[in-house]
Protein backbone atom coordinates (compact mmCIF):
# COMPACT_ATOMS: atom_id res chain seq x y z
CA UNK A 1 0.00 0.00 0.00
CA UNK A 2 2.44 2.18 0.97
CA UNK A 3 4.20 1.60 -2.13
CA UNK A 4 1.79 1.84 -4.47
CA UNK A 5 1.20 5.42 -2.96
CA UNK A 6 4.57 6.31 -3.31
CA UNK A 7 5.02 6.71 0.22
CA UNK A 8 7.64 4.39 0.30
CA UNK A 9 9.75 3.36 -2.22
CA UNK A 10 9.93 -0.62 -4.28
CA UNK A 11 13.38 -2.42 -4.04
CA UNK A 12 11.72 -4.67 -7.22
CA UNK A 13 9.36 -3.83 -9.79
CA UNK A 14 7.47 -0.87 -10.76
CA UNK A 15 3.45 0.83 -9.87
CA UNK A 16 1.82 2.79 -12.61
CA UNK A 17 -0.93 4.60 -11.36
CA UNK A 18 -3.53 5.52 -14.78
CA UNK A 19 -0.10 5.33 -17.09
CA UNK A 20 2.19 7.34 -14.45
CA UNK A 21 5.18 5.79 -13.23
CA UNK A 22 5.35 6.69 -9.30
CA UNK A 23 8.64 7.04 -9.58
CA UNK A 24 8.99 9.12 -12.26
CA UNK A 25 6.19 11.27 -12.61
CA UNK A 26 5.18 11.14 -8.82
CA UNK A 27 2.90 14.26 -9.14
CA UNK A 28 0.41 13.20 -11.86
CA UNK A 29 0.05 9.71 -9.85
CA UNK A 30 -0.21 10.94 -6.81
CA UNK A 31 -3.21 13.28 -8.18
CA UNK A 32 -4.82 10.07 -8.94
CA UNK A 33 -4.69 8.23 -5.92
CA UNK A 34 -6.87 9.04 -2.49
CA UNK A 35 -5.25 6.83 0.41
CA UNK A 36 -6.10 6.25 3.44
CA UNK A 37 -3.24 4.57 5.73
CA UNK A 38 -4.24 2.28 8.50
CA UNK A 39 -3.72 5.19 11.23
CA UNK A 40 -5.94 8.09 9.61
CA UNK A 41 -3.27 11.20 9.21
CA UNK A 42 -5.00 13.71 10.97
CA UNK A 43 -3.77 16.99 12.45
CA UNK A 44 -5.37 16.62 15.89
CA UNK A 45 -5.35 20.39 16.60
CA UNK A 46 -7.33 21.36 13.50
CA UNK A 47 -11.12 21.45 12.78
CA UNK A 48 -12.37 19.11 10.16
CA UNK A 49 -13.32 21.76 8.37
CA UNK A 50 -9.75 23.18 8.24
CA UNK A 51 -8.19 20.20 8.21
CA UNK A 52 -10.30 18.88 4.97
CA UNK A 53 -9.81 22.57 3.24
CA UNK A 54 -5.49 22.04 3.75
CA UNK A 55 -5.97 18.93 2.33
CA UNK A 56 -8.32 20.46 -0.53
CA UNK A 57 -5.35 22.77 -1.18
CA UNK A 58 -2.69 20.18 -0.70
CA UNK A 59 -3.83 18.56 -3.37
CA UNK A 60 -4.19 21.36 -5.54
CA UNK A 61 -7.86 20.51 -6.66
CA UNK A 62 -9.70 22.55 -9.24
CA UNK A 63 -13.38 21.97 -8.17
CA UNK A 64 -15.49 25.08 -6.28
CA UNK A 65 -13.72 24.59 -2.44
CA UNK A 66 -16.57 25.33 0.05
CA UNK A 67 -19.18 22.96 -2.05
CA UNK A 68 -16.59 19.93 -2.34
CA UNK A 69 -15.51 19.56 1.25
CA UNK A 70 -19.62 19.98 2.32
CA UNK A 71 -20.22 17.18 -0.44
CA UNK A 72 -17.49 15.15 0.67
CA UNK A 73 -18.35 15.42 4.33
CA UNK A 74 -22.58 14.42 3.52
CA UNK A 75 -20.81 11.78 1.44
CA UNK A 76 -19.20 10.38 4.92
CA UNK A 77 -21.75 12.06 6.90
CA UNK A 78 -19.37 13.95 9.02
CA UNK A 79 -21.26 17.42 8.15
CA UNK A 80 -22.15 18.01 11.32
CA UNK A 81 -18.94 17.60 13.34
CA UNK A 82 -17.55 20.21 10.58
CA UNK A 83 -16.16 22.70 13.39
CA UNK A 84 -15.28 20.23 15.76
CA UNK A 85 -11.60 20.11 16.26
CA UNK A 86 -10.32 16.39 15.21
CA UNK A 87 -8.81 15.58 18.60
CA UNK A 88 -12.34 15.40 20.44
CA UNK A 89 -13.72 13.28 17.99
CA UNK A 90 -14.09 9.43 18.48
CA UNK A 91 -12.56 6.61 16.86
CA UNK A 92 -15.25 6.34 14.10
CA UNK A 93 -15.74 9.66 12.86
CA UNK A 94 -11.58 10.44 13.47
CA UNK A 95 -12.10 7.31 10.40
CA UNK A 96 -14.92 9.01 8.83
CA UNK A 97 -12.39 12.34 8.76
CA UNK A 98 -9.73 10.08 7.23
CA UNK A 99 -12.00 8.75 4.81
CA UNK A 100 -12.88 12.23 3.71
CA UNK A 101 -9.33 13.28 3.03
CA UNK A 102 -9.07 10.42 0.71
CA UNK A 103 -11.99 11.57 -1.41
CA UNK A 104 -10.92 15.23 -1.85
CA UNK A 105 -10.78 15.91 -5.28
CA UNK A 106 -12.10 12.63 -6.27
CA UNK A 107 -9.54 10.84 -7.16
CA UNK A 108 -9.74 7.84 -9.20
CA UNK A 109 -8.29 5.29 -7.45
CA UNK A 110 -8.96 5.31 -3.89
CA UNK A 111 -6.46 3.37 -1.54
CA UNK A 112 -7.82 1.91 2.18
CA UNK A 113 -5.63 -0.08 4.42
CA UNK A 114 -7.68 -1.36 6.98
CA UNK A 115 -10.33 1.31 6.58
CA UNK A 116 -12.95 -0.80 9.38
CA UNK A 117 -10.40 -1.49 12.08
CA UNK A 118 -10.99 -0.59 15.40
CA UNK A 119 -14.69 0.65 14.87
CA UNK A 120 -17.44 -0.95 16.75
CA UNK A 121 -20.34 -2.90 14.41
CA UNK A 122 -22.39 -0.46 13.33
CA UNK A 123 -19.37 1.57 12.11
CA UNK A 124 -18.61 -0.69 10.55
CA UNK A 125 -21.27 -1.38 8.30
CA UNK A 126 -21.52 1.89 7.62
CA UNK A 127 -18.39 2.36 6.47
CA UNK A 128 -18.40 -0.87 4.36
CA UNK A 129 -21.86 0.41 2.70
CA UNK A 130 -19.78 3.74 1.68
CA UNK A 131 -17.27 2.03 0.03
CA UNK A 132 -19.77 -0.46 -1.50
CA UNK A 133 -20.92 3.19 -2.92
CA UNK A 134 -17.70 4.61 -3.67
CA UNK A 135 -16.78 1.37 -5.69
CA UNK A 136 -19.55 2.70 -8.27
CA UNK A 137 -17.16 6.00 -9.50
CA UNK A 138 -14.14 4.83 -7.81
CA UNK A 139 -11.60 1.94 -7.83
CA UNK A 140 -11.43 1.53 -4.53
CA UNK A 141 -8.67 -0.94 -3.74
CA UNK A 142 -9.02 -2.34 -0.39
CA UNK A 143 -6.53 -4.40 2.18
CA UNK A 144 -8.01 -6.19 4.83
CA UNK A 145 -7.39 -9.12 7.22
CA UNK A 146 -10.89 -9.47 7.88
CA UNK A 147 -11.78 -11.68 5.13
CA UNK A 148 -15.62 -12.07 5.78
CA UNK A 149 -15.61 -8.12 5.35
CA UNK A 150 -13.56 -8.58 1.71
CA UNK A 151 -16.41 -11.10 0.92
CA UNK A 152 -18.78 -8.54 1.52
CA UNK A 153 -17.52 -5.57 -0.08
CA UNK A 154 -14.93 -6.86 -3.30
CA UNK A 155 -15.72 -7.80 -6.53
CA UNK A 156 -11.71 -9.17 -7.19
CA UNK A 157 -9.64 -10.56 -4.94
CA UNK A 158 -6.25 -10.59 -4.82
CA UNK A 159 -4.27 -13.06 -1.95
CA UNK A 160 -0.64 -12.43 -1.68
CA UNK A 161 1.77 -14.49 -0.09
CA UNK A 162 5.38 -14.04 0.30
CA UNK A 163 5.49 -11.05 -1.87
CA UNK A 164 3.44 -13.21 -4.83
CA UNK A 165 0.05 -13.01 -5.50
CA UNK A 166 -1.33 -16.50 -5.55
CA UNK A 167 -4.74 -15.71 -6.53
CA UNK A 168 -6.45 -13.30 -8.35
CA UNK A 169 -10.09 -13.95 -9.18
CA UNK A 170 -13.68 -13.38 -7.50
CA UNK A 171 -14.60 -15.00 -4.19
CA UNK A 172 -16.83 -17.23 -5.92
CA UNK A 173 -14.73 -18.43 -8.48
CA UNK A 174 -12.03 -19.19 -6.30
CA UNK A 175 -14.36 -21.36 -4.12
CA UNK A 176 -15.46 -22.97 -7.38
CA UNK A 177 -11.91 -23.90 -8.71
CA UNK A 178 -10.04 -25.04 -5.29
CA UNK A 179 -12.75 -27.18 -3.93
CA UNK A 180 -12.54 -30.53 -6.08
CA UNK A 181 -15.70 -31.89 -4.63
CA UNK A 182 -19.04 -30.94 -2.94
CA UNK A 183 -19.83 -31.99 0.34
CA UNK A 184 -23.66 -31.41 1.52
CA UNK A 185 -24.57 -31.81 5.29
CA UNK A 186 -28.21 -33.77 5.15
CA UNK A 187 -30.04 -34.55 8.32
CA UNK A 188 -33.27 -37.39 7.87
CA UNK A 189 -35.85 -38.81 9.52
CA UNK A 190 -35.72 -42.80 9.71
CA UNK A 191 -33.74 -45.92 10.11
CA UNK A 192 -30.31 -44.94 9.91
CA UNK A 193 -29.04 -48.41 8.41
CA UNK A 194 -31.50 -47.86 5.78
CA UNK A 195 -30.84 -44.10 4.63
CA UNK A 196 -27.10 -44.84 4.67
CA UNK A 197 -27.77 -47.73 2.13
CA UNK A 198 -29.66 -45.80 -0.28
CA UNK A 199 -27.66 -42.99 -0.23
CA UNK A 200 -24.22 -44.70 -0.58
CA UNK A 201 -25.85 -46.35 -3.72
CA UNK A 202 -26.54 -42.90 -5.62
CA UNK A 203 -23.68 -42.85 -8.22
CA UNK A 204 -21.42 -40.03 -8.28
CA UNK A 205 -21.36 -40.84 -4.29
CA UNK A 206 -17.89 -40.75 -3.46
CA UNK A 207 -18.61 -40.96 0.84
CA UNK A 208 -20.99 -40.98 3.50
CA UNK A 209 -20.27 -40.20 6.88
CA UNK A 210 -22.59 -40.67 9.75
CA UNK A 211 -22.54 -37.73 12.14
CA UNK A 212 -24.51 -39.20 14.72
CA UNK A 213 -28.16 -38.84 15.92
CA UNK A 214 -28.96 -34.75 16.23
CA UNK A 215 -32.86 -34.92 16.84
CA UNK A 216 -34.48 -38.12 18.18
CA UNK A 217 -35.12 -40.00 15.07
CA UNK A 218 -33.26 -37.78 12.64
CA UNK A 219 -29.46 -38.98 11.49
CA UNK A 220 -27.30 -36.42 10.13
CA UNK A 221 -24.68 -37.70 7.52
CA UNK A 222 -21.71 -35.64 5.43
CA UNK A 223 -21.81 -36.32 1.56
CA UNK A 224 -18.92 -36.13 -0.51
CA UNK A 225 -19.60 -36.01 -4.37
CA UNK A 226 -18.07 -36.20 -7.50
CA UNK A 227 -18.23 -32.44 -8.59
CA UNK A 228 -19.16 -33.49 -12.50
CA UNK A 229 -22.34 -34.58 -11.56
CA UNK A 230 -25.46 -33.09 -9.33
CA UNK A 231 -26.88 -35.51 -6.48
CA UNK A 232 -29.13 -33.07 -4.78
CA UNK A 233 -32.27 -34.05 -7.25
CA UNK A 234 -31.19 -37.80 -6.85
CA UNK A 235 -30.59 -37.87 -2.75
CA UNK A 236 -34.01 -35.82 -2.50
CA UNK A 237 -36.19 -38.13 -4.94
CA UNK A 238 -34.71 -41.56 -3.55
CA UNK A 239 -35.23 -40.43 0.27
CA UNK A 240 -38.75 -38.90 -0.58
CA UNK A 241 -39.89 -42.24 -2.67
CA UNK A 242 -39.27 -43.94 0.62
CA UNK A 243 -41.54 -41.71 3.05
CA UNK A 244 -38.61 -40.43 4.58
CA UNK A 245 -38.48 -36.58 6.02
CA UNK A 246 -35.08 -34.28 4.95
CA UNK A 247 -35.26 -31.67 7.86
CA UNK A 248 -32.28 -29.94 6.52
CA UNK A 249 -30.11 -30.20 3.50
CA UNK A 250 -27.76 -27.96 3.06
CA UNK A 251 -24.26 -27.21 0.68
CA UNK A 252 -20.63 -26.57 2.98
CA UNK A 253 -18.80 -24.63 0.46
CA UNK A 254 -14.98 -23.39 1.30
CA UNK A 255 -15.26 -20.14 3.53
CA UNK A 256 -12.52 -17.58 2.53
CA UNK A 257 -11.05 -18.18 5.58
CA UNK A 258 -10.65 -22.35 3.97
CA UNK A 259 -8.96 -20.68 0.68
CA UNK A 260 -6.49 -17.80 2.19
CA UNK A 261 -5.35 -20.63 4.35
CA UNK A 262 -4.86 -23.42 1.98
CA UNK A 263 -2.79 -20.70 -0.29
CA UNK A 264 -1.18 -19.17 2.41
CA UNK A 265 0.19 -22.08 4.41
CA UNK A 266 1.97 -25.59 3.49
CA UNK A 267 0.04 -26.90 0.61
CA UNK A 268 -0.15 -23.37 -1.39
CA UNK A 269 1.82 -24.84 -4.43
CA UNK A 270 -0.99 -28.13 -4.77
CA UNK A 271 -3.51 -25.37 -4.15
CA UNK A 272 -1.72 -22.50 -7.08
CA UNK A 273 -1.47 -26.10 -9.29
CA UNK A 274 -5.40 -26.42 -8.89
CA UNK A 275 -5.76 -22.61 -9.74
CA UNK A 276 -3.70 -22.96 -12.72
CA UNK A 277 -4.99 -25.95 -14.11
CA UNK A 278 -8.62 -24.81 -13.58
CA UNK A 279 -8.30 -21.27 -15.68
CA UNK A 280 -6.29 -23.14 -18.52
CA UNK A 281 -9.84 -25.17 -18.47
CA UNK A 282 -12.06 -22.26 -19.35
CA UNK A 283 -9.32 -19.42 -20.36
CA UNK A 284 -11.87 -17.64 -22.56
CA UNK A 285 -13.83 -17.43 -19.86
CA UNK A 286 -11.52 -15.68 -17.29
CA UNK A 287 -10.10 -12.87 -20.31
CA UNK A 288 -13.21 -11.78 -20.60
CA UNK A 289 -14.11 -11.64 -16.86
CA UNK A 290 -11.04 -9.56 -16.14
CA UNK A 291 -11.74 -7.53 -18.88
CA UNK A 292 -15.42 -6.92 -17.15
CA UNK A 293 -13.15 -6.53 -13.48
CA UNK A 294 -11.69 -3.92 -15.13
CA UNK A 295 -14.55 -1.55 -16.44
CA UNK A 296 -16.25 -2.51 -12.85
CA UNK A 297 -14.01 -0.59 -10.97
CA UNK A 298 -13.58 -2.56 -7.54
CA UNK A 299 -10.98 -4.75 -7.22
CA UNK A 300 -9.59 -5.85 -3.16
CA UNK A 301 -6.44 -7.29 -2.19
CA UNK A 302 -5.53 -9.21 1.12
CA UNK A 303 -1.77 -9.16 2.26
CA UNK A 304 -0.11 -11.83 4.00
CA UNK A 305 -0.08 -10.38 7.40
CA UNK A 306 3.83 -12.08 8.05
CA UNK A 307 5.50 -11.18 4.93
CA UNK A 308 2.91 -8.33 3.21
CA UNK A 309 4.69 -6.78 0.62
CA UNK A 310 2.47 -5.35 -2.35
CA UNK A 311 4.66 -5.33 -5.50
CA UNK A 312 3.40 -4.08 -8.94
CA UNK A 313 -0.09 -5.33 -7.82
CA UNK A 314 -1.32 -1.92 -10.04
CA UNK A 315 -0.93 -3.74 -13.08
CA UNK A 316 -3.48 -6.36 -14.70
CA UNK A 317 -2.33 -10.03 -13.45
CA UNK A 318 -1.79 -12.72 -15.82
CA UNK A 319 -2.83 -16.33 -15.65
CA UNK A 320 -0.11 -18.25 -14.44
CA UNK A 321 2.25 -19.71 -16.86
CA UNK A 322 1.51 -23.03 -18.14
CA UNK A 323 3.85 -24.60 -20.31
CA UNK A 324 2.33 -25.93 -23.51
CA UNK A 325 3.54 -29.57 -23.09
CA UNK A 326 2.56 -29.22 -19.65
CA UNK A 327 -0.72 -28.31 -20.56
CA UNK A 328 -0.90 -31.31 -23.05
CA UNK A 329 -0.54 -33.84 -19.72
CA UNK A 330 -3.07 -32.42 -17.73
CA UNK A 331 -6.36 -33.98 -16.52
CA UNK A 332 -9.13 -32.24 -16.66
CA UNK A 333 -8.87 -31.33 -12.44
CA UNK A 334 -5.36 -29.64 -13.66
CA UNK A 335 -3.15 -32.71 -12.77
CA UNK A 336 -0.84 -34.16 -14.52
CA UNK A 337 -1.57 -37.52 -15.57
CA UNK B 1 4.09 24.55 -0.50
CA UNK B 2 1.52 27.15 -0.08
CA UNK B 3 -0.85 25.06 1.40
CA UNK B 4 1.75 23.53 3.70
CA UNK B 5 2.73 27.23 4.44
CA UNK B 6 -0.80 28.14 5.71
CA UNK B 7 -1.08 24.85 8.02
CA UNK B 8 2.31 25.46 9.65
CA UNK B 9 1.67 29.18 10.07
CA UNK B 10 -1.57 28.83 11.53
CA UNK B 11 -0.89 25.73 13.63
CA UNK B 12 1.66 28.25 15.26
CA UNK B 13 -1.49 29.95 16.53
CA UNK B 14 -3.60 27.21 17.49
CA UNK B 15 -1.01 25.87 19.87
CA UNK B 16 0.95 28.28 22.55
CA UNK B 17 4.11 27.22 20.28
CA UNK B 18 3.84 30.91 18.18
CA UNK B 19 2.87 33.13 21.35
CA UNK B 20 5.50 31.93 23.48
CA UNK B 21 7.67 32.29 21.06
CA UNK B 22 6.91 35.76 20.00
CA UNK B 23 6.61 36.54 23.69
CA UNK B 24 9.86 35.29 24.82
CA UNK B 25 11.48 37.38 22.32
CA UNK B 26 9.58 40.65 22.47
CA UNK B 27 10.15 40.16 26.12
CA UNK B 28 13.74 40.50 25.56
CA UNK B 29 14.39 42.20 22.89
CA UNK B 30 12.74 44.77 24.47
CA UNK B 31 14.71 44.18 27.78
CA UNK B 32 17.71 45.29 25.51
CA UNK B 33 15.94 48.08 24.13
CA UNK B 34 15.31 49.56 27.15
CA UNK B 35 18.82 49.55 28.52
CA UNK B 36 19.84 51.21 24.96
CA UNK B 37 17.25 53.86 25.89
CA UNK B 38 18.67 54.17 29.54
CA UNK B 39 21.79 54.92 28.63
CA UNK B 40 20.76 57.85 26.22
CA UNK B 41 21.98 56.01 23.25
CA UNK B 42 20.68 55.79 19.51
CA UNK B 43 23.12 52.67 18.61
CA UNK B 44 20.51 49.80 18.22
CA UNK B 45 23.31 47.35 17.61
CA UNK B 46 23.52 46.51 21.11
CA UNK B 47 19.87 45.10 21.06
CA UNK B 48 20.86 42.61 18.12
CA UNK B 49 24.22 41.78 19.34
CA UNK B 50 22.26 40.67 22.70
CA UNK B 51 19.99 38.84 20.43
CA UNK B 52 22.03 35.98 19.07
CA UNK B 53 21.84 34.39 22.07
CA UNK B 54 18.08 34.92 22.50
CA UNK B 55 17.68 33.50 19.08
CA UNK B 56 20.01 30.73 20.29
CA UNK B 57 17.50 28.71 22.37
CA UNK B 58 14.13 29.66 21.06
CA UNK B 59 15.10 28.67 17.62
CA UNK B 60 15.25 25.57 18.35
CA UNK B 61 11.94 25.24 19.88
CA UNK B 62 10.76 26.95 16.81
CA UNK B 63 11.62 24.44 14.94
CA UNK B 64 11.78 21.52 16.89
CA UNK B 65 8.00 20.47 16.20
CA UNK B 66 7.80 20.85 12.38
CA UNK B 67 9.22 17.62 11.03
CA UNK B 68 9.57 15.00 13.97
CA UNK B 69 5.77 15.82 14.76
CA UNK B 70 4.85 14.73 11.39
CA UNK B 71 6.49 11.42 11.69
CA UNK B 72 5.60 10.63 15.17
CA UNK B 73 1.50 11.66 14.57
CA UNK B 74 2.12 9.57 10.74
CA UNK B 75 0.86 12.31 9.44
CA UNK B 76 3.77 12.58 6.99
CA UNK B 77 1.75 10.11 5.06
CA UNK B 78 -0.53 12.13 3.71
CA UNK B 79 2.26 14.65 2.86
CA UNK B 80 4.36 12.43 0.78
CA UNK B 81 1.29 10.52 -0.83
CA UNK B 82 0.13 14.58 -1.89
CA UNK B 83 0.42 15.68 -5.08
CA UNK B 84 3.57 17.95 -3.27
CA UNK B 85 7.25 17.62 -4.52
CA UNK B 86 9.35 17.07 -1.07
CA UNK B 87 11.13 20.12 -1.88
CA UNK B 88 8.14 22.03 -1.78
CA UNK B 89 7.54 20.41 1.51
CA UNK B 90 10.62 21.51 3.08
CA UNK B 91 10.45 25.06 2.00
CA UNK B 92 7.41 25.26 2.75
CA UNK B 93 7.76 24.47 6.54
CA UNK B 94 11.42 26.63 6.09
CA UNK B 95 9.02 29.63 4.95
CA UNK B 96 6.06 29.13 7.98
CA UNK B 97 8.73 29.10 10.50
CA UNK B 98 10.80 32.00 9.02
CA UNK B 99 7.23 33.93 8.76
CA UNK B 100 6.93 33.70 12.71
CA UNK B 101 10.77 34.45 12.80
CA UNK B 102 10.29 37.81 10.71
CA UNK B 103 7.10 38.81 12.80
CA UNK B 104 9.29 38.64 15.66
CA UNK B 105 11.94 40.39 14.21
CA UNK B 106 9.31 43.12 12.77
CA UNK B 107 9.55 44.57 16.34
CA UNK B 108 12.81 46.21 15.94
CA UNK B 109 11.30 48.10 13.38
CA UNK B 110 9.34 49.62 16.28
CA UNK B 111 12.30 50.43 18.14
CA UNK B 112 13.79 51.97 15.54
CA UNK B 113 11.20 54.43 15.15
CA UNK B 114 11.07 54.87 18.84
CA UNK B 115 14.41 55.88 18.82
CA UNK B 116 13.96 58.44 15.76
CA UNK B 117 12.05 60.73 17.70
CA UNK B 118 15.25 61.36 20.47
CA UNK B 119 18.31 61.61 17.59
CA UNK B 120 18.50 60.49 14.07
CA UNK B 121 19.35 57.18 14.01
CA UNK B 122 21.96 55.51 11.36
CA UNK B 123 19.13 53.85 8.78
CA UNK B 124 22.02 51.86 6.90
CA UNK B 125 23.58 50.34 10.26
CA UNK B 126 19.57 49.59 11.33
CA UNK B 127 18.85 47.98 8.22
CA UNK B 128 22.22 46.42 7.75
CA UNK B 129 21.45 44.72 11.48
CA UNK B 130 17.65 44.06 10.63
CA UNK B 131 18.78 42.34 7.03
CA UNK B 132 21.82 40.49 9.00
CA UNK B 133 19.28 38.92 12.16
CA UNK B 134 17.18 37.57 9.24
CA UNK B 135 19.34 35.87 7.19
CA UNK B 136 21.31 34.40 9.74
CA UNK B 137 18.10 33.51 11.43
CA UNK B 138 17.26 31.74 8.53
CA UNK B 139 20.26 29.70 9.08
CA UNK B 140 19.52 28.80 12.22
CA UNK B 141 16.06 27.94 11.45
CA UNK B 142 17.08 25.43 8.41
CA UNK B 143 19.53 23.58 10.59
CA UNK B 144 17.31 23.00 13.45
CA UNK B 145 14.48 21.98 10.47
CA UNK B 146 17.34 19.49 9.33
CA UNK B 147 17.47 17.96 12.92
CA UNK B 148 13.93 18.14 13.57
CA UNK B 149 13.67 15.67 10.27
CA UNK B 150 16.13 13.47 12.01
CA UNK B 151 13.94 12.34 14.72
CA UNK B 152 10.66 11.43 15.64
CA UNK B 153 11.24 12.88 19.04
CA UNK B 154 10.42 16.72 19.54
CA UNK B 155 12.43 16.72 23.04
CA UNK B 156 15.52 15.33 21.01
CA UNK B 157 14.45 17.72 18.17
CA UNK B 158 15.59 20.70 20.23
CA UNK B 159 18.41 19.37 21.99
CA UNK B 160 19.95 18.45 19.31
CA UNK B 161 18.85 22.16 17.85
CA UNK B 162 20.31 23.63 21.09
CA UNK B 163 23.66 21.55 20.82
CA UNK B 164 23.81 22.74 17.48
CA UNK B 165 23.34 26.41 18.11
CA UNK B 166 25.92 25.94 20.63
CA UNK B 167 28.29 24.82 18.87
CA UNK B 168 28.17 27.23 16.28
CA UNK B 169 28.18 29.73 19.04
CA UNK B 170 31.21 28.39 20.51
CA UNK B 171 33.12 27.24 17.65
CA UNK B 172 35.63 30.24 17.49
CA UNK B 173 36.62 29.18 21.14
CA UNK B 174 37.17 25.81 20.11
CA UNK B 175 39.32 26.94 17.08
CA UNK B 176 41.33 28.86 19.93
CA UNK B 177 42.34 25.51 21.62
CA UNK B 178 43.26 23.68 18.83
CA UNK B 179 47.52 22.79 19.02
CA UNK B 180 49.19 25.57 16.62
CA UNK B 181 49.69 22.33 14.25
CA UNK B 182 46.24 21.72 13.53
CA UNK B 183 45.83 25.93 12.81
CA UNK B 184 44.50 25.22 9.27
CA UNK B 185 41.54 22.97 10.58
CA UNK B 186 41.05 25.99 13.83
CA UNK B 187 41.31 28.53 10.51
CA UNK B 188 38.20 26.41 8.83
CA UNK B 189 36.54 26.49 11.99
CA UNK B 190 36.58 29.60 12.82
CA UNK B 191 35.46 30.97 9.61
CA UNK B 192 32.16 28.63 10.42
CA UNK B 193 31.19 30.87 13.42
CA UNK B 194 27.77 32.22 12.94
CA UNK B 195 28.55 34.88 16.25
CA UNK B 196 31.45 36.18 14.54
CA UNK B 197 29.96 37.03 11.42
CA UNK B 198 26.85 37.68 12.86
CA UNK B 199 29.22 40.50 14.62
CA UNK B 200 30.18 41.74 11.55
CA UNK B 201 26.24 43.07 10.90
CA UNK B 202 26.03 44.35 14.23
CA UNK B 203 29.03 46.60 13.76
CA UNK B 204 27.51 47.76 10.68
CA UNK B 205 29.65 45.84 8.59
CA UNK B 206 27.90 44.41 4.97
CA UNK B 207 30.88 42.11 4.05
CA UNK B 208 29.30 40.32 1.09
CA UNK B 209 31.21 36.98 2.42
CA UNK B 210 28.83 37.07 5.39
CA UNK B 211 25.50 37.71 3.73
CA UNK B 212 26.60 34.60 1.17
CA UNK B 213 27.81 32.47 4.28
CA UNK B 214 24.05 32.38 5.49
CA UNK B 215 22.96 32.13 2.29
CA UNK B 216 24.25 28.62 1.47
CA UNK B 217 23.99 27.57 5.16
CA UNK B 218 19.79 27.79 4.44
CA UNK B 219 20.00 26.33 1.09
CA UNK B 220 22.72 23.54 2.14
CA UNK B 221 20.84 22.51 4.44
CA UNK B 222 17.37 22.84 3.13
CA UNK B 223 19.01 20.73 0.72
CA UNK B 224 19.56 18.09 3.22
CA UNK B 225 16.63 18.42 4.49
CA UNK B 226 15.32 17.28 1.07
CA UNK B 227 17.47 14.29 1.28
CA UNK B 228 17.25 13.06 4.74
CA UNK B 229 13.19 12.56 4.02
CA UNK B 230 14.20 10.87 0.45
CA UNK B 231 16.27 8.49 2.53
CA UNK B 232 13.94 7.78 4.04
CA UNK B 233 11.49 6.27 1.49
CA UNK B 234 14.43 4.01 0.35
CA UNK B 235 15.14 2.37 3.54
Amino acid sequence: MNILTGYISSTSGSVEIDGYDILDNPIEAKQKIGYLPELPPLYTDMTVQGYLSFVYDLKKCKIPKKQHIDDVCRRVRIDHVQNRIIKNLSKGYRQRVGLAQALIGNPEVLILDEPTVGLDPKQIIEIRDLIKVLGERHTVILSSHILSEVQAVCDRLVIINGGKIVADDTAENLTRKLSKDFRYIIRVEGPQEDIQKVLSSIPGMKEVLFNGEKEPGAFEFSLESDPALDIRREVFHRIVTRNWTILSFRSTEMTLEDIFLQLTTGDSAAAEATLAGAESDDEGNTEGQAAADSQQVESIEVVNPETGDTEDVSKPLEAPEIYEEKKVNMNENGGEE
Amino acid sequence: MLAIFKREFNSYFTNPMGYVFLAVFYFFSGMYFSITLKYNSTDISIVFSYLFEVLMFIIPLLCMRLMSDEKRQKTDQLLLTSPVSITGLVIGKFLAAFAIYAMALAVTVVYSIILSFFAAPEWAVIIGNIFGSLIMGAAMISICLLISACTESQIIAAIGGLAAMLLLWMVENVAYLLPDSFSWLGNILSQLSFSSRYDNFCSGILDIGDVLFYISAVVVFLFFNVRVIEKRRWS
